[in-house]
């Protein structure tokens, strides 16, 4: 008898700055390309993390995934490494690319990729502000 | 008395950090806010007028002249810069919501027109903080 399989979900939050600059640019084309995303001294948001599992119901527990031990793991391998960071100068994944929202949900994937087993199909959503979000991969993997 | 009522937007860094004291402390009463290389959220600016409605508009205040009033003098100055560094009317300040919503409204109400009373600002850090600032000292 298979189990059914079911998506869960769990939102977590981070307040970070950054700012979009790409250093191969001079400082007229960063400023054109990226506006006040550009500015000199950051800025910031907060940002909303929905991280969504895909894999089938345990018999045992009734659980897709237990959603505390997700949350401790999105906590541990990402909150607290980005929030209240600086993502352009504290998180060691955008030394060499922008933090955009794009980059930064690709770079929580693979984070919680490694982490997670293979069973599950995973999916990112990245809010940066209420209405500009993103999701990675674009069919859970 | 009607309120109305206009919400603007902005994304800006700070940090909590006082120059007086020393790393340490400023991590023991701040904690990740006195974070050095600073960190950032959206914040959201709440502006409520009352007033009687004009009988011929039917306004208080025409909101869509507001909401350029407070692009203009507020918004621009705040969104997509530090507020530490860069906001002239926070120098010298500690960047707290409390101080920085009681700064919006010293810059706000000498631009409003005569006759439009702002009555409250609310400033929203995160969904779960936010300050209201009624005027007075």
């Amino acid at each position: 008898m298979p189990q059914p399989v079911l998506a869960v979900f769990r939102k977590e939050h981070f307040n970070a700055a950054h700012r979009l600059n790409n250093p191969a640019w001079d400082a007229e084309k960063n400023a054109q390309v990226f506006g006040k995303c550009n500015y000199p001294h950051y800025h910031g948001h907060n940002y909303e993390l929905i991280v969504k599992l895909i894999g089938e119901v345990d018999p045992g527990t009734g659980y897709v995934y237990d959603m505390k031990l997700l949350s401790d793991l999105i906590k541990a391998e990402v909150i607290d490494r980005f929030d209240h960071r600086n993502l352009s100068l504290d998180v060691a994944e955008f030394t060499d690319i922008n933090p955009t929202a794009e980059n930064i949900a690709v770079v929580i994937y693979t984070i919680l990729r490694a982490k997670i087993e293979s069973r599950f199909k995973l999916q990112i959503r990245l809010y940066e502000t209420e209405r500009n979000f993103t999701e990675y991969p674009v069919d859970p993997a | 008395m009607v309120y109305v009522t206009r919400i603007e937007h902005f994304n800006a860094a700070h940090k909590l950090f006082n120059p007086k004291w020393t790393k340490e402390q400023n991590e023991a009463v701040f904690g990740r806010c006195a974070n050095e290389n600073w960190h950032g959220h959206n914040f959201s600016l709440h502006v409520t007028i009352k007033g009687h409605p004009d009988p011929d508009t039917g306004f208080v205040y025409d909101v869509k002249k507001l909401s350029i009033i407070i692009q203009e003098h507020i918004i621009d100055k705040l969104d997509h810069r530090n507020l530490n560094l860069d906001v002239p009317f926070m120098a010298g300040k500690m960047c707290s919501i409390e101080n920085l919503v009681i700064a919006i409204w010293d810059e706000l109400v000498p631009h409003l027109p005569e006759g439009v009373q702002l009555h409250c600002l609310k400033l929203t850090e995160t969904p779960k903080i936010y300050v209201e600032y009624f005027g007075g000292k």
